[in-house]
């Protein structure tokens, strides 16, 4: 039986295990050549949103450790990195600075959001993702109640640039202008004509490094380990349900650092639709790397926010050469972050039972034998 | 005391709640200037065109696929039947009937395709639903600008191509079901008895359905697959049925919405549209594993109640429209609530 389905089972699994970033790919190649950009300009383009986006998607990594899935409860750091950005331009701190204050500001937040968050999933075992995710949408009523209806009231902000006519409440967009860039432009760099921002690679270098350290201390190995096997851990005296919690909140808490370095970046604040659409590029970005719901690793982030960005600034242009419709690539790029993250689940969930399946039949054989 | 306590066990601390709540608001309604008769009224209707989408998460709970998130490709079955209708130009009842067919046979082909790929992929259902609900909306946001339709109400007028974003159906169908037979009371009191009819229509072959072998042994699916297996139940087949029965309800249940509404949203309009039907059936006592019609009624009662009256009276008090608000928190806060409550089932 075994020898039967053997061959044919290692083929189809490691299509299986590389299915998204083959599709991704493909796709690419086909559409950098119809799209007609230079290649100086990719690369560009390239560098800047990989800076971008990197530490947002590595925040998605320790739950994933700790077996807890995609943490789409990542927009809670996100949205606690907005409100200190507001609070921050309502004092106004500029430069870098400011950056930090609002880092420092958003800490607390997040360590709450995230504990809160964390004790939540410990009551949805088994459903982690669709309980952070609704958790999310629940946390993006609490933020837009916090931001437009208690700031100018409760939460006294005296710039009136940043506050709507009617005298309560935070304006749609607000313009970062003192802190646009600064993180990026700290240490200019410019290799043949193309600039690199160094300190915010610095900065997403470091916690590279901290997560594979983190990965190599106690605590690590417990949340690897509970990954693994809850009951297990428990019954080795890992404290299981705190392990968890603890992922959650560091999560969260880079989340929220990673907000506040997009925002830079982007120079400018969406303050009511933002967030809440975070977690689905993110998420989409680590799965197209190759990322499973299991099993994630720091070259999985890279490679998905290159394939990811790549095929955002291809599809445009690429729809409007083939078809006139330049709306149609917008259209087609949400399609496709979407559609990638029903794939992905899709293909580990359809994965997951089929392995199930060939343990029930490898015991039964066994028990015939 | 007792049976006081056995009670609030039974109900949940926050179904309690809202219902007080919406008690209240109906209470307060009069004293500061919201016509009570026309609330009421408002409740009815919106009780009306959303019945139907609630109904269509209980053959998904009861077959054991948990909660239909991806209701979307149920609505966008409806749409595509409503569209279609349309454009052939068809008014009236011939129109209506003619949107509900198409619709119904999109859903059983969607259906059949989303439930056989939820076979696939048990006990991760619901987080799979979700993205497909969304996927195939965006997908569809493509299509809607592709697909050769021609009706001048429907496409854009500058471009002559790729429909509206929101289309009236003013022309066509707009609350044909509202006014059959509607119950006029004085100048602000209305019941739109055709809708109703409808809804109970639906519900009556939801519940016969249930009442049948085949209904019979989805429940038992749902409730134990390992017995349904070993007593000759085909579980597969079960739970492709009960996503197709739940797809069907979603497609007719948007068509319900939209003659009421008067106007059809494509593009980005069904995103969200799962997630109000969720939570009303949670709050009706569903959990993500059982749940009848009587929690679909109660359901919807107490969440479109909600819906009316927060705004009116919250606006009527302070001045302002934090009622919107209010209604996301409400309504996606019960939704965490059930899933944390919702007990681990056997896999």
């Amino acid at each position: 039986m075994t020898r039967k389905y053997g061959f044919k089972d290692a083929i189809s699994r490691l299509f299986v295990n590389n299915a998204v970033p083959i599709i991704f790919i493909v796709f690419i190649a086909f559409a950098i050549p119809i799209s007609g950009f230079s290649a100086p300009y990719l690369i560009q383009e390239i560098i800047i949103r990989a800076g971008r986006d990197s530490f947002l998607i590595l925040s998605l990594l320790l739950p994933i450790m700790a077996g807890m899935g995609l943490n789409f409860g990542m927009v809670l750091g996100a949205m606690s990195g907005q409100i200190a950005i507001i609070l921050v331009l309502n004092w106004g701190v500029p430069g870098v600075g400011g950056l930090f204050l609002a880092m420092a500001v958003a800490t607390p937040m997040a360590i709450l959001l995230g504990w809160l968050s964390g004790v939540i999933l410990n009551k949805a075992k088994g459903r982690e993702m669709v309980t952070s995710m609704m958790l999310g949408y629940f946390m993006s009523g609490v933020y837009e109640l916090i931001v437009l209806y208690f700031m100018g009231r409760l939460i006294p902000i005296h710039n009136p640039v940043l506050v709507l006519s009617r005298g309560y409440g935070i304006r749609n967009a607000l313009s970062m202008l003192t802190m646009r860039l600064s993180l990026d432009n700290l240490i200019p760099l410019k290799i043949a004509g193309i600039s690199i921002p160094v300190a915010t690679y610095m900065m997403i270098g470091l916690l590279c490094v901290f997560i594979w350290w983190f990965g190599k201390t106690k605590l690590g190995h417990d949340m690897r380990a509970v990954g693994q096997h809850m009951g297990v851990s428990e019954d080795s005296g890992i404290k299981v349900e705190r392990t968890r919690i603890l992922a959650i909140i560091l999560s969260t808490v880079l989340a929220c650092y990673g907000q506040i370095i997009y925002l830079q970046n982007i120079g400018t604040l969406n303050t009511y639709n933002g967030a809440d659409q975070t977690a689905v590029f993110a998420v989409a970005a680590l799965l197209i790397g190759g990322a499973s719901v299991v099993k994630a690793t720091i070259p999985n982030v890279f490679i998905g926010v290159v394939l990811f960005h790549l095929m955002f600034l291809v599809s445009p242009m690429a729809g409007k050469n083939l078809l006139g419709i330049a709306m149609l690539g917008e259209y087609f790029r949400v399609f496709v972050s979407y559609g990638v993250i029903a794939l992905a689940l899709a293909l580990y969930a359809w994965k997951r039972l089929k392995e199930r399946e060939r343990t029930r039949r490898s015991l039964r054989g066994e028990e015939e034998s | 005391m007792h049976r006081l306590r056995q009670f609030i066990d039974q109900a949940g601390w926050p179904r309690i709640i809202i219902g007080l709540l919406l008690v209240s608001l109906f209470a307060v309604a009069p004293s500061v200037g919201v016509s009570l008769s026309a609330s009421l009224t408002d409740t009815i209707v919106r009780f009306g065109m959303n019945g139907v989408m609630v109904l269509a998460m209980i053959p998904m709970v009861q077959a054991g696929c948990g909660l239909n998130f991806g209701l979307p490709l149920g609505i966008i079955a409806g749409l595509l039947g409503a569209t279609i209708s349309i454009e052939l130009g068809l008014v009236g009842v011939a129109g209506f009937a003619l949107a509900i067919v198409i619709a119904i046979l999109f859903a059983l082909i969607f259906g059949w395709g989303y439930g056989v790929l939820l076979n696939h992929v048990k006990g991760d259902e619901m987080m799979i639903a979700t993205y497909v609900g969304f996927s195939s909306v965006s997908f569809m946001c493509i299509m809607w600008m592709v697909l050769p339709y021609h009706s001048p109400t429907m496409i854009w007028g500058y471009s002559g191509q790729g429909l509206r974003t929101t289309i009236a159906v003013s022309g066509f169908w707009s609350q044909i079901l509202d006014n059959f037979l509607a119950i006029h009371i004085g100048p602000n009191f209305m019941i739109p008895t055709g809708t109703i009819l409808f809804f109970v229509l639906m519900a009556w072959i939801m519940w016969a359905f249930f009442h049948t072998k085949a209904g019979t042994a989805m429940t038992a699916v749902g409730s134990n697959p390992d017995y349904a297996r070993a007593s000759g139940i085909s579980v597969d087949r079960m739970r492709t049925t009960s996503v197709i029965l739940s797809t069907v309800y979603g497609a007719i249940g948007i068509l319900l919405y939209e003659q009421s509404y008067g106007f059809i949203s494509l593009y980005n309009g069904p995103f969200f549209m799962a997630l109000p039907a969720v939570a009303a059936i949670l709050i009706g006592g569903a959990s993500a594993n059982k749940a009848n019609i009587t929690n679909v009624i109660i359901g919807t009662v107490l969440f479109q109640g909600i819906l009316t009256m927060t705004p009116s009276v919250v606006n009527a008090v302070i001045h302002s429209d934090v009622a919107d608000v209010v209604r996301l928190i409400v309504s996606n806060g019960m939704i965490v609530y059930a899933l944390t409550r919702a007990t681990r089932k056997s896999r």
